[in-house]
């Protein structure tokens, strides 16, 4: 039988992660089916429709009919005629965003601090105004926007992506090198001349493996089913995607360098995921935060990644325009990697 | 490297940890191509000891020496040369044995063809089997298999046949055998006398860090002056002084309500031992013999045994 041929270790040591990876069912669904599941979901629930009409109630009297009358021609109003104490209990629950009251002179009941209620406010006087004999001076055109690139699943799969490249990223290093600490796998490689850094960057190459296939499947099923494209160059989306996955798998290595317990590692990820999962902008922009914050926030890495993937997939920045977010990420890769080489417990 | 000097060499090792002091003063001398045995019972230091000499602790004080080198200066070069199989490892389940040595393999620069290695430990029919789905015997074998694919000079075993049945003990055995026919140097910890017995040209026995025994098996078995032992229980048990007149006496040990003698010859000895317990007026319950072993050495000079001590 001829000799097995000599790999080199890092190749060696690649290949066995993942096969591990690959041979381990629970993974594969994580990283594959569950951003495809999440997407699908959101994507759904955000789908494009015709906004709700709005609830509105009028009190039973003599002026009833005719307001409902007056009410129903309005497309965006959905009125329903309500004995006065039922129709204040429906507006408190938040069932009817206003309520119709008065004799002659029609009284708006109504909660201000409701968007919709303010609406209601708007439509429900217009309406009342123009059955009373109101004549508009003027007309104006109204062109509504579903441009692609603007929807709120074209801002949502480029978080959904790096929401999962960080999830993956941390999850599947930290397992993994946590778990190789307690079978006590780690003391006996060290006991090999094995290079320890060779230990770690297979770790990260493994990522980037499966990384290509995670970030082509969410893709793909996004263009296939929501029309979702990458309007910049596919190879600085290619490159982003990259630092961004190695800038996580060097922040897992960092969060399974010290913990001895697998409850320990998945305490510390959440600790560094949850925050980052809120302030980074996956499901909702984070100008929502207070200017204060905001530079702390574009400082994390999931912030970066989030704003890098929307820039080259919805504006179709090109890599100058990007280039905080993408020295953001290698920043973030090279030094919680080095560190975490620096602090790795062995044994 | 080629330097000179003995395989293993250490002086007085140390390592206190806040509860325990672990090894407390350790001389050993291992030799090229011998196979040398640290024997005693559970927390007795062997484990901290071959971890220091392994490189994988570092001792409080005292030199070590392997192959001539230190672990300070030429750690790397040190870790080409040996093989270790730890107390447990638990390999990566989802790997199968061929995999997890073609890995191992792949860290050395001289090193052992997988294939040939299963071959030789009886694992080739386990080639492509998962880690996680092998026996304790099979494991065991992967583990000492990943110690010896590096062509290791000197192998280190931390009990290597701790937990396996008769079959498996006796196949690991034969492995460490055939390692030293090819010149290899064997450092193994055991409880198991009879390991050490079979296995080792010298042992060294140890007892809360200090070193209480060293030589050939033979040799520490003579030091007991008796080479026989009588074990027996009687009802009521008899007091001590009852065995001074017997002839051939060298000493007596209580241990769970039986008494161990230690005798010149069974000969003259069993007849007298069933005298004195009739005249005490007591009955006799069991009576064993054997030949002294390194485990009745061991309790001579410690009072405990060797397995539960």
């Amino acid at each position: 039988m001829p000799e097995t041929p000599a790999r080199p270790p890092l190749l060696e040591l690649t290949i066995a992660r993942c096969k591990e990876f690959l041979r381990e069912p629970e993974a594969i669904f994580w990283v594959f089916a569950f951003p495809i599941l999440l997407t699908m979901a959101l994507g759904y629930a955000f789908r494009e429709k015709a906004p709700d009409r709005i609830p509105v109630g009028v009190v039973d009297n003599a002026f009833a009919k005719q307001r409902h009358a007056a009410l129903a021609k309005s497309p965006v109003l959905q009125p329903k005629i309500y004995p006065l104490e039922q129709g204040k209990e429906e507006l408190r629950r938040g069932k009817l965003s206003l309520l119709v009251e008065g004799d002659a002179t029609p009284v708006y009941r109504f909660d201000a601090t409701r968007p919709d209620a303010r609406t209601a406010r708007v439509e429900v006087d217009d309406a009342l105004q123009a059955a009373a004999g109101r004549r508009d001076v003027m007309t104006a055109r109204e062109e509504r926007v579903t441009e692609k690139g603007s929807r709120y699943i074209d801002f949502l799969v480029p978080g959904l992506l790096g929401m999962n490249l960080m999830g993956t990223g941390m999850w599947g290093i930290g397992f993994s090198v946590v778990n190789a600490r307690l079978r006590k796998l780690l003391k006996r490689l060290v006991a090999t001349p094995m290079r320890k850094s060779h230990y770690l960057l297979a770790q990260i190459f493994m990522r980037i493996t499966f990384l290509v296939l995670e970030v082509g499947i969410l893709i793909i099923f996004a263009w296939l089913v929501f029309g979702v494209r990458i309007r910049g160059s596919i190879a600085l989306f290619a490159l982003i995607c990259l630092l961004g996955g190695m800038a996580f798998a060097g922040v897992g290595l960092l969060v399974a360098s010290r913990a001895k317990t697998l409850e320990a590692v998945s305490g510390l990820m959440n600790l560094v995921m949850v925050p980052m999962w809120i302030c980074s902008g996956v499901f909702f922009s984070y100008e929502r935060f207070p200017d204060t914050v905001k530079p702390v926030i574009r400082a994390l890495p999931l912030t970066a990644l989030n704003d890098a993937l929307r820039g080259v997939m919805n504006d179709g920045f090109a890599i100058t325009q990007l280039a905080p977010q993408i020295a953001t990420l290698i920043a973030w890769g090279v030094v919680s990697y080095l560190i975490g080489l620096k602090i790795f417990r062995w044994q | 490297m080629t330097a000179n000097g003995p395989a293993v060499s250490c002086r007085n090792l140390k390592k206190y940890y806040p509860d325990v002091k672990a090894v407390d003063g350790l001389d050993l001398l291992v030799e090229r191509g011998e196979c040398f045995g640290l024997l005693g019972p559970n927390g007795a230091g062997k484990t901290t000891t071959i971890e220091i000499l392994e490189g994988l602790n570092t001792p409080d004080d005292g030199e070590v020496h392997i192959l001539g080198m230190s672990w300070n200066e030429h750690g790397q070069e040190l870790r080409e040369r040996i093989g270790i199989s730890l107390q447990e490892t638990q390999f990566t389940d989802k790997l199968t044995v061929f995999e997890t040595l073609r890995l191992f393999r792949s860290f050395y620069r001289d090193g052992r063809d997988p294939e040939v290695l299963l071959r030789e430990l009886s694992l080739d029919e386990k080639r492509d089997s998962r880690n996680g789905k092998l026996s304790g015997g099979q494991k065991q074998r992967l583990a000492v298999a990943c110690a010896l694919v590096g062509k290791p000079d000197i192998l280190f075993l931390d009990e290597p046949t701790t937990g396996l049945d008769p079959q498996s003990r006796l196949q690991l055995w034969e492995v460490v055998s055939r390692f030293r026919e090819g010149g290899g140097t064997v450092l193994l910890t055991t409880h198991y006398m009879e390991e050490a017995e079979r296995l080792c040209d010298r042992v060294a026995i140890v007892d809360h860090g200090h070193l209480i025994a060293l030589g050939t098996p033979k040799e520490l078995i003579a030091k007991l002056d008796a080479p026989h032992i009588i074990e027996f229980t009687s009802e009521p048990a008899i007091e001590s002084d009852a065995f001074a007149n017997i002839e051939g006496f060298h000493g007596a040990t209580q241990r769970g309500g039986a008494w161990q003698l230690r005798v010149d010859s069974l000969a003259a000895a069993v007849p007298q031992v069933l005298g004195t317990i009739e005249s005490r007026g007591a009955k006799l319950i069991t009576l064993t013999t054997h030949a002294a072993t390194l485990e009745d050495l061991f309790v001579a000079m410690t009072g405990r045994e060797l397995r539960d001590a």
